[in-house]
């Protein structure tokens, strides 16, 4: 009986995770719709995102560290703190300024290039923007607080103190989480269905040169979909950051993500969703059951394995698009 | 005028068929290995054989067998780090138990290991193709490195979790252990990436390297004209684990000493293994030895630039090298997306009409 209750615990846990996965893996599939980039990148969007939001709610001065060691000088805050709500606005302008630059200075060039290609330039772009973020803002652990409730959630506790005569422990902040991904979700979803520029993007992730033939822009299309991108980055590292603190562990996030891609398939919303929790409950579980038994630290690998079994079955993952072959 | 393939005749079907059938490069080619093997070790000191000269010829060896499997037989893979592990592993393991037998043949049988792991991992491709096949080999990374981190009979049960190369000999030459001289350590990866480059040369160009090309270019087709899918992937997946465990064996036995898996094969050496055959250029042996080369020498340039002519801080340094590394991978995919290898051939376009273009 124990047993089964910590594991309801574990699964409650799990799917908590999960949906802090499907988060980082929806800004994959955004992209990856709109202009067939497998965007690595991702992760290390989510970190330089949090660490900008860090710096400008703290007023740090940007590339400090750069100024000081050229011109002997010793810069490090402006001294003044910039409220939750502006800063957020501003980080989010930073990333869709970030946006504009990428399709500017990278994807234009590549335009026609092999996906692979394109790939190794997102790799290449994850290694400068983690770079640019340690110049910018330091590369010192840092604490984010935007306001989030945080701390074990004393309700569901004492419910299920009530029902099961044990209490689950259960963080406010992934309940937060949840609610915030499921309102994010719902409001892509909504956008891409309701709006022009949504009906363009959609346009464009179904065909490009056709869209392109219809007079919609793919330039505006791509940058679009960059800065949404950016921004559920910035999301992801709003609620990881508040987690874990903003450091570089943060970026690897994109490698939890990238499992739940292939289980859910690269090309569906509603699969990065499914796939984010079928793996974040899986490998909770799988490191409750099994770990003590093979020494523990599982989930590092157990997602990948669980997602390539799975792949051997329906290549195409979850609610991947068929794949479809012609000679 | 200076490189040309006319007015050089062959006879007979040897003549065609012969490695290198351009005169000047074959001269060209003896010329490097005449340098490589009776200037180089007499010259080298202690700074170049471990900043320079050894980790090159190591990855160099790394990026070919990737590159046969990415480059020549199309399966984007990005579980090179946790292949080299299995490498490393294998040669410490054969070394510590077999310590009598020769090194040169415990390195072998390791990439002889890895071929068969990296078969094991190859299975899937022939059902998962692309993005997720490359997301995929991710799984034996990850699931390698924990092995070797959680399995105590790996490290013989070592306290640190540590694997430490003890002192093997060739000919009475120390070429593990703390005593090595650069020299011995430079000639025994020359050794291996002279006989491994020549091996993947002939490969590429015969029966196996068509296979490989033509199931690269597009499996469905390649298996309606008679290409067995099967053989070719799996081949791909062996030959190429195999020059990938016996650049770990070396990198680890020879150039590292002693090694803790996560941080001597984590994640970013397969990144650096892609880099390399990136930069160098896909399908192109010429490409592996140019972009193993360019990644090993940027680091060390740019440390030499910004730290020790500038005097920056060294973390603040390691962060510009980052930002310079990642730039500059955007810069050449812009510039040339085929690589070094193609400026070269590009190069050597030019040479043969020079000094008259036209």
């Amino acid at each position: 009986m124990d047993q089964l209750v910590f594991a309801a615990e574990v699964f409650m846990n799990g799917l908590m995770t999960g949906v802090m996965y499907a988060l980082v893996a929806l800004g994959f599939v955004l992209i990856f719709k709109a202009s067939g980039v497998f965007n690595y990148a991702q992760g290390v969007l989510a970190l330089f995102a949090a660490l900008t939001l860090v710096g400008i709610q703290q007023g740090q001065v940007p590339f400090a560290h750069l100024i000081n060691s050229i011109f002997g000088t010793h810069l490090e805050y402006f001294g003044w703190t910039v409220p939750v709500v502006l800063a957020i606005l501003l980080a989010g302008a930073v990333m869709v300024l970030l946006a504009f630059l990428v399709e500017k200075l990278v994807l234009q060039h590549l335009v026609g290039q092999e996906p692979i290609i394109l790939f190794m330039a997102t790799i290449g772009l994850a290694y400068f923007l983690e770079g640019l973020g340690d110049v910018m803002w330091g590369a010192d652990i840092k604490n984010l607080d935007v306001g989030l409730p945080q701390g074990i959630s004393e309700s569901i506790e004492s419910v299920s103190a009530n029902w099961f005569g044990y209490g689950f422990f259960i963080d406010r902040l992934d309940i937060w989480a949840a609610i915030i991904a499921a309102l994010l979700v719902t409001a892509l979803v909504a956008f891409a269905q309701y709006t022009k520029q949504g009906r363009a993007m959609r346009a464009v992730a179904d065909d490009h040169q056709a869209a392109l033939s219809v007079g919609i822009s793919l330039r505006f299309i791509w940058v679009m979909v960059w800065s949404i991108a950016g921004f559920v980055a910035l999301v992801a590292g709003i609620m990881w950051g508040t987690k874990s603190g903003v450091q570089f562990s943060l970026s690897l996030i994109a490698l939890k993500a990238l499992p739940v891609l292939m289980l859910g398939g690269f090309t569906s919303i509603p699969g990065a969703i499914a796939g984010g929790l079928i793996i974040g409950v899986g490998e909770k579980m799988f490191e409750f059951f099994i770990g003590p038994m093979i020494g523990g630290a599982t989930e590092n690998w157990f997602a990948y394995v669980l997602a390539l079994l799975f792949l051997v079955f329906r290549p195409q993952g979850l609610f991947g698009e068929r794949i479809i072959e012609r000679v | 005028m200076l490189y040309r393939e006319a007015g050089d005749f062959k006879t007979s079907y040897r003549d065609d068929g012969q490695t290198f059938p351009i005169r000047l490069d074959r001269v060209a080619y003896y010329a490097v290995l005449i340098v490589a093997f009776l200037i180089v070790p007499f010259v080298i000191n202690d700074y170049w054989a471990n900043a320079v000269v050894v980790p090159f010829l190591i990855y160099a060896i790394a990026a070919l067998g990737l590159n046969i499997l990415t480059g020549y037989a199309g399966q984007v893979s990005l579980g090179t780090g946790g292949f080299m592990a299995v490498g490393a592993y294998a040669v410490y393991k054969l070394m510590t138990t077999f310590p009598e037998i020769n090194i040169i043949i415990h390195i072998l049988l390791a990439g002889g290991i890895t071929a068969i792991v990296g078969v094991l991992f190859g299975l899937p491709s022939l059902r998962i193709k692309g993005f997720y096949l490359a997301v995929a080999t991710l799984a034996a990374q990850f699931f390698l490195v924990w092995l070797f981190n959680k399995v105590p009979w790996f490290y013989n049960y070592s306290a640190s979790g540590q694997i430490t190369a003890p002192t093997r000999t060739v000919f009475g030459l120390a070429v593990t252990g703390p005593s090595t001289s650069a020299a011995a350590k430079y000639l025994i990866c020359l050794l291996f990436v002279f006989i491994l480059a020549w091996v993947a040369r002939n490969l590429t160009r015969g029966t196996l390297g068509r296979k490989w090309m033509a199931i690269r270019d597009m499996d469905i087709a390649a298996e309606i004209i008679g290409v067995n899918p099967l053989s070719a992937k799996l081949s791909a997946f062996a030959v190429s684990s195999f020059f990938v465990g016996v650049s770990g064996a070396l990198l680890f036995s020879v150039y590292l000493g002693a090694a803790e898996v996560g941080e001597a094969f984590g994640i970013n050496k397969s990144f650096l293994v892609l880099f390399m055959i990136i930069i160098g250029g896909l399908g192109s042996i010429f490409g592996s030895f140019a972009g193993a080369a360019f990644m090993v020498l940027m680091p060390v340039v740019l440390k030499n630039l910004l730290v020790g002519q500038f005097g920056w801080a060294t973390d603040l340094a390691a962060h510009f090298e980052l930002m310079i590394v990642g730039a500059l991978i955007v810069f050449f995919l812009i510039a040339e997306p085929h690589g070094l290898a193609r400026l070269w051939a590009l190069t050597k376009e030019k040479l043969r009409l020079w000094p008259f273009p036209h």
